[in-house]
């Protein structure tokens, strides 16, 4: 079957390849661009474990189809901090020991951050919510809950 | 609250940031799938589509005749005349003359991308003959029920049984029918629970390497590579020191990855296509229907109890089927069933059994949670029969260091008492109640396990040390073992760096599983330390002209042991270090063993939860988990175990379960259907960690990743039934089961 020409933007960075258009975003980023930071637990979008942002929309990239970021801008874990800084969520995951195998870490992170775009002081119950989509069997989500709602204060302080 | 007044660590029980924190939260971290080589082709496995078939006819023509198709594999490729255990793994690995159950993996392709490989796999043309299946564990006992293996029993098993029936077992001490008679009430009860998965968010992954000469590589998510090096060679006729293993960063595993499932199919393909490395990634379904799940389990449990709660005579017969091989856990199920009572009068009796069903793996204390719901349940309600407060009724009848184990051995030191007392405290029990609301409790018990460990250690240049283990990172133990050595060698813990190798870096080591890591690992990582200071002191000792006894290691350096030794200055680690090569050469140490001085370790949980009376759904209020950890040594990764541990067991009291078709297809194969708990689902998890020092490990640990999914299945039963009056013996407790349960009562 012929490939698809795919021009996009991953991170900030120009990025072009070549996508059967069977492909998922998920796929192309982890086989084709070498991005490996988003994980594929289900390929169903039931775990949120392959979360990105697309064109600053939250997705499952399992679900999104390579060929649909043509255009588009992508937004993974390997962008989320600056140069050596870590983005406060980060941080707070470390602090917290909000990972224990670290496989959901990503998506949880991709998630979380948008959630406090959208939301910059979340309830416990708000963030239980938004984060539902996002499958951890390690931790019980109890240190991950403290860390977003950590990382929310801290980051709420810095605007103010 | 350590108990032995000896906490005066510096680093031990303090909660630095773990040393693949930032690997792990930038997405730099490799995991199975992660990992890739030149050359490499993809790998897909062809899987029965029925319960129990005969495979008649296997044509991989058109997916041969494909572009980019590079190998195809059968039974046929693999070595005949394995046994045992041996030939369990093969013929799950790939099948031979039967499938065995749903998702059963019959052929393998490999090809030049993961797209074709999919499509090939399709084209591969299976012929089957439908055989009868069954899939309950007490139809499978029953007369008539299809055999799924003749001869697969083994002596232990009576005469008169089904062949499915393959392993026997009955233990025990005392007269359980005396114990009974001197009760003052006898009760009797059956209770069931379902099969659920481990769950881990990281399907398997593996990239496997094989040329013509047998020698092969392999990347792989593992909770143990030695394991994987063992049984894939076994199951490939190659010898085990020609395959090197590697294990990535593991995303989960709660036992369900200490086996193999497409390792050997990824190395077969390699060696057909010419050496090429073969990747081979499960989807969610393939893990969900040919992975290790837990056993399902069928239990009568009898209790005698006298008026004041006192337990005169229990026993437990568990029928436990873990699919269509033996090893279904109803052993460990017996040992850990009474384990915290103390009984003078109790009777264990087992049954394994076949059924049509992916062979079981282990999950988190395997067997335990089955057991402790089936006791804890019964326990609790002949303590409100009685009208017993349930907690006097557990701390009346607690085994204590000393007792005789309901399965036999004596117990060393154990914190069961200190860990109901801590539990009675917790301000979550004076917490209000309303209406549909109930408070439940339950204690739970894991034996944790040393295991073949093998650790090695050595100082670098500049005074800092790195330490090569073999048990995979699953949960923190990266941290913890840094934080033993470098408390130690008395050295900051950032100095320390603890690599998990491959197995052509060390000696054997078992899997990180049985909540060995930092019990045995750890141990063994101190003894290694232990030996490199040996001979950093012997070198301060040349150097000064003394006795090597004469020097002791005190906070990161070498010093004169006592005023007779001389005065010299404290010599440290850093100017021992950057002289090695001129004192002697390189400095490390070693320790190899099986560590002595396990820790057994109990829990307890209080969990306060609604029931919606219209719809049956169960909600988590307030969840307790109280646990002798000995020490911890990491205690946020400790508290994190506890937490996993109470949310998997919510998970497989409320929700999750296998649930077959009629035709024995595995009927929610997918995360959609085979609902974990999310966060939503849950309230923040309190923690206690109780400290009774283990004496068999230079710092107390036990162990903590396994008691704590035991007791949250009977603590969630015996709420509902202080919620709302009934009482439920079947897992899982889902809102249509107990919508029914609350219609008829």
């Amino acid at each position: 079957m012929s490939k698809i020409h795919v021009t996009t933007t991953i991170n900030g960075d120009p990025v072009e390849f070549l996508a059967d258009p069977r492909e998922t975003l998920l796929d192309c980023l982890r086989d084709k661009v070498g991005l490996t930071g988003s994980k594929e637990g289900c390929g169903t979008g039931d775990c949120g474990a392959c979360s990105v942002e697309l064109d600053g929309t939250l997705v499952c990239s399992c679900l999104v189809l390579g060929v649909e970021a043509d255009g588009k801008s992508v937004s993974t874990i390997e962008g989320m901090a600056s140069d050596n800084d870590l983005h406060p969520l980060q941080r707070k995951f470390i602090e917290h020991a909000a990972l224990q195998c670290g496989f959901c870490t990503p998506g949880i992170l991709v998630a979380a951050k948008k959630l406090l775009e959208v939301n910059p002081d979340p309830t416990e119950e708000e963030t239980r919510y938004w984060l539902a989509g996002n499958l951890c069997r390690c931790t019980g989500y109890d240190k991950i809950v403290r860390a977003v709602m950590d990382a929310a204060a801290e980051m709420r302080q810095e605007v103010a | 609250m350590a108990k032995d007044g000896l906490n005066e660590f510096k680093l031990v029980g303090t909660r630095p940031d773990r040393p693949d924190g930032l690997d792990k939260v930038t997405g730099r971290a490799r995991y199975g799938a992660d990992f890739s080589l030149p050359g490499m082709l993809w790998g897909a496995v062809v899987r029965s589509p029925h319960a129990h078939a005969k495979i008649v006819k296997i044509d991989a023509t058109k997916a041969l005749a494909m572009e980019g198709v590079k190998a195809v594999v059968t039974r046929a490729d693999f070595p005949e005349g394995l046994s045992g255990e041996d030939w369990d793994l093969q013929e799950n690995t790939i099948a031979g003359e039967k499938a065995l159950y749903d998702g059963h993996a019959v052929a393998a392709v490999a090809a030049t991308s993961k797209l074709i490989a999919e499509d090939a796999a399709r084209l591969i043309e299976v012929e089957y003959e439908v055989l009868p299946h069954v899939i309950d564990v007490d139809d499978a006992m029953a007369e008539g029920a299809p055999v799924i293996r003749e001869g697969a029993a083994d002596p232990t098993v009576p005469e008169g049984l089904h062949p499915n029936v393959v392993k026997y077992m009955e233990f025990g001490h005392g007269d359980v029918e005396k114990g009974f008679a001197e009760a003052d009430i006898v009760r009797e009860k059956s209770y069931k629970t379902e099969a659920t998965h481990q769950g881990y968010i990281e399907p398997h992954a593996c990239v496997g390497q094989m040329g013509r000469d047998d020698k092969g590589e392999m990347w792989v998510c593992t909770q143990g590579q030695w394991f994987i090096r063992k049984m894939c060679t076994a199951v490939l006729g190659v010898e085990a020191s020609q395959l090197r293993v590697t294990p990535s960063e593991i995303g989960g595993g709660f036992g369900g990855k200490t086996t193999i499932f497409m390792e050997p199919l990824s190395l077969a393909l390699s060696r057909k296509a010419g050496g090429r490395p073969v990747k081979i990634v499960m989807s969610r379904s393939e893990v969900l229907r040919a992975t290790g799940p837990t056993a399902s389990a069928s239990m009568d449990v009898k209790i005698g109890m006298k008026k004041d709660g006192t337990i005169t005579g229990a026993r437990a017969e568990f029928r436990m089927q873990g699919g269509a091989f033996p090893g279904a856990p109803v052993d460990m199920a017996l040992y850990c069933a009474f384990a915290g009572y103390k009984l003078e009068n109790v009777q264990h009796i087992g049954y394994d059994v076949l059924a049509n069903r992916p062979k079981c793996a282990a999950y988190r204390a395997p067997g335990s949670p089955m057991g402790a719901f089936a006791v804890e349940s019964l326990v609790d309600e002949m303590a409100a029969e009685l009208e017993l407060d349930p907690i006097a009724v557990r701390q009346k009848n607690a085994v204590r260091s000393g007792d005789k184990a309901s399965y036999g051995p004596k117990f060393g030191s154990i914190g069961l008492v200190e860990v109901l007392d801590a539990l009675k405290d917790h301000p979550n029990l004076q917490a209000e109640l309303g209406e549909n609301q109930g408070r439940g409790f339950a204690v739970g018990y894991w034996f944790n396990h040393n295991g073949e460990t093998s650790v090695s250690m050595a100082i670098g240049e500049d005074g800092t040390a790195q330490v090569s283990i073999g048990t995979p990172d699953i949960g923190g133990s990266r941290a913890s073992v840094s934080l033993m050595v470098a408390e130690t060698l008395g050295i900051p813990y950032e100095d320390v760096r603890v690599n998990v190798v491959e197995t052509g870096a060390l000696g054997v080591n078992e899997p990180t599983h049985g909540s060995r890591a930092t019990f045995a690992t750890g141990k063994a990582a101190v003894e290694a330390t232990g030996h490199a200071i040996k001979e950093m002191c012997r070198r301060a000792a040349a150097e000064w002209g003394i006795d090597e006894d004469a020097v002791e290691w005190v906070d990161g350096a070498a010093q004169p042991a006592g005023p007779n030794a001389g005065k010299f200055p404290p010599m440290t680690i850093k100017e021992i270090a950057g002289n090695m090569g001129s004192t002697g050469g390189p400095i490390s140490g070693h320790h190899e063993s099986v560590p002595d001085g396990v820790g057994a370790s109990f829990g307890a949980h209080a969990v306060d939860l609604e029931v919606d009376p219209e719809t049956g759904r169960v909600t988590i209020l307030r969840y307790l988990v109280v646990q002798d950890a000995g020490r911890a040594i990491h205690p946020s990764y400790v508290e994190g175990q506890y937490q996993g541990g109470a949310a998997q067991g919510i998970g497989w009291a409320l929700n999750e379960e296998y649930v077959y078709d009629d035709k024995g297809r595995l009927a929610n194969p997918i995360f959609l259907d085979y609902r974990v708990p999310v966060a939503s689902d849950l309230p923040m998890i309190d923690t206690v960690i109780v400290e009774v020092p283990n004496p068999g490990h230079p710092f107390g640990v036990r162990g903590v990743g396994e008691t704590g999914i035991t007791p949250p299945l009977p603590a969630i039963a015996n709420a509902i039934a202080d919620a709302v009056g009934v009482r439920m013996t079947h897992l899982p407790i889902s809102p249509p089961k107990l919508l029914a349960a609350l219609k008829s009562r």
